[in-house]
């Protein structure tokens, strides 16, 4: 079965080819499926986003790709992930890809990151299993990796976790999904824990990092704002299966299922709030905003 | 509110550290000078507490402060020894429970509960029955007996730090378990795991007494406390001190020891750590 996905899915050499996925709680008759047959790809610098309310599978979908699946579920399907098979698979084939052909960014970096180990060491631990670095060199990428994320003062590697911000410690998260350099980056709800405005420089970073090395994007948010910004095409899920899909300006312009119709009026539902408080709000600043920026 | 209750807590833990030091300050003393040595009978039987003999003499006339002396390094000995070899024992189940297939983990707990259900001491006189006394196997039955109990709290402690994100982040780069275990599991449960073996070896220093008061522990004439509790027991109206001198000496270690450990508690407790650091 995976020779015919691969085959089938040759022609563009994908990142990622995710086969009618299922992930499933329980064993035999009691078993409660909480993914349906999922399937999508991601080639190399393409950006898909997984939109859903929580508990639509978004997550269990990315984590099934790469047999992180939490104990007690388990995944159906097909997942090929630079060419090999993730379904199914033994913890030792699937560990050399975790790191090089997969990268995680979580959305609660307090948690994701160890509370008792300096950043410094947890972004030096994927560094030294997969690029073999020690020592001196190993020093030197550890702050290249801090620079990278913009965290430039390089006593933060000494910091522990509790004393970053969390804007801080998503950008230390960042630099650790992306030291064994992986071809396929999956941020699931990377700034959901974040307030706006960091939210915004955090985006604002891993769209650049993204852009630089060309990097697949698996992103998943609940977000239809963020994703539209972060990606180019777009599962939408709901109670475990894809009910719709296409490239974010279809969807907005267009939503074909009642559920993405509504995540679209949502979203347009802010926007108009925002806009109708800048309007009515001072009606002499919106001028003098206008004439500054006249020809913006 | 708080920084009395913090002060208190250190208070706590100096004054168990300084108990326990007390102890271990003897014991050293003990290695290198002795009023007199453990088979020297010249003191009379029964002598009361004297210039020559602090605490008077045994009823074969030996110098009880000797024997409490050299009953401080059996007692830290055992203490060690069996918190040494639960640990091992224990923490090795417990950490391969946290990791394995449900249905293993259910049947090493299950096991465990049965094995808790047994007493410390029963376990250990079992064990003890077996073989001659000696002090070796008092704190191998002890060590072996109180295995289950950290077993249990390995086991309980290591699954969540298992299925923590920080964990799940941990494999989605590619670290092994055992590289995870070494990392991340092991040192997050050090700290409630230190409180635990600080009660257990309280335990483990009654324990001893116990078993030797029963006449199953190190045999003369290097007698622990307990054996010097039984021994005086005959004659504990004629000569009291030599009843009550190792039963306070008892007291002072195993108070010490629960001391640290409710000390360490407050040190091991990470909303108080959080409120420190913040």
């Amino acid at each position: 079965m995976s020779v015919q996905v691969g085959e089938r899915e040759s022609a563009g050499a994908p990142l990622l080819s995710v086969d009618g996925l299922t992930v499933s709680a329980g064993d035999g008759a009691e078993a409660a499926e909480l993914v349906r047959g999922i399937s999508f790809s991601i080639a190399a610098g393409e950006r898909v986003g997984l939109i859903g309310e929580s508990g639509s599978g978004k997550s269990l979908t990315a984590l099934a790709i790469a047999g992180l699946l939490p104990a007690g579920l388990t995944a159906g399907g097909s997942a090929l992930l630079g060419g090999v098979e993730t379904i199914g698979a033994s913890e030792a084939e699937l560990r050399p890809l975790r790191g090089p052909a997969i990268g995680f960014v979580f959305q609660e970096p307090l948690t994701a990151l160890d509370p008792l180990m300096r950043v410094g060491k947890q972004i030096a631990e994927p560094l030294r299993r997969h690029r073999r670095l020690r020592g001196a060199e190993l020093d030197r990428a550890v702050a290249e990796s801090l620079a990278e994320v913009r965290l430039e003062d390089p006593r933060l590697a000494r910091a522990y976790p509790h004393e970053l911000s969390g804007g801080q410690r998503q950008r230390i998260a960042i630099a650790i999904a992306l030291a064994a350099r992986p071809k396929l980056l999956v941020a699931d709800e990377p700034t959901t824990a974040l307030d706006v405005t960091v939210q915004a420089e955090v985006l604002g970073l891993l769209d650049r990092l993204v852009a630089e090395r060309g990097m697949g994007l698996l992103f998943i948010s609940h977000d239809l704002a963020v994703v539209a910004q972060q990606t180019s095409r777009v599962l939408v899920l709901r109670g475990g299966e894809a009910v719709e899909r296409g490239t974010v300006a279809d969807l907005v312009r267009a939503p074909q299922h009642p559920y993405t119709a509504q995540l679209v009026a949502h979203a347009r539902a802010l926007d108009a709030a925002l806009d109708g408080a800048a309007d009515g709000g001072s009606a002499a600043e919106d001028d003098r905003g206008r004439d500054a920026g006249g020809d913006a | 509110m708080s920084r009395r209750r913090s002060w208190s807590r250190r208070a706590t833990l100096r004054l168990g550290l300084a108990l326990v030091g007390i102890v271990v300050l003897v014991a050293l003393v003990s290695l290198v000078w002795l009023p007199y040595a453990l088979d020297d009978t010249s003191g009379g039987r029964l002598s009361a507490p004297s210039a020559e003999h602090l605490l008077g003499t045994d009823k074969l006339g030996r110098d009880l402060l000797s024997q409490l002396m050299v009953g401080a390094r059996i007692a830290l000995l055992v203490g060690i020894g069996s918190v040494v070899i639960a640990t091992i024992i224990g923490v090795t189940i417990g950490l391969i429970a946290a990791f394995a297939a449900p249905w293993l983990d259910d049947s090493i707990s299950a096991l465990l509960d049965v094995a808790i259900a047994f007493p410390v001491l029963l376990t250990a006189m079992l064990i003890v029955a077996l073989q001659p006394p000696s002090l070796g196997s008092a704190i191998l039955a002890i060590g072996l007996g109180m295995s289950a109990v950290i077993a249990r709290i390995a086991r309980i402690l290591a699954k969540r730090v298992v299925g923590s994100q920080y964990v799940t982040a941990a494999r989605t780069s590619g670290t092994r378990t055992l590289g995870i275990v070494r990392r991340h599991v092991l040192p997050n449960i050090a700290p409630t795991l230190a409180v635990t073996l600080a009660l257990q070896f309280g335990a483990a220093v009654l324990a001893e007494a116990s078993l030797s008061y029963l006449g199953l522990g190190a045999p003369p004439p290097n007698a622990s406390w307990g054996r010097l509790l039984q021994e005086a027991q005959g004659t504990v109206l004629e000569a009291p001190v030599g009843a009550i001198a190792p039963g306070i000496a008892l007291v002072v270690l195993v108070l010490g020891v629960n001391f640290v450990a409710d000390g360490l508690r407050d040190a091991a407790d990470p909303t108080r750590r959080r409120r420190r650091s913040a």
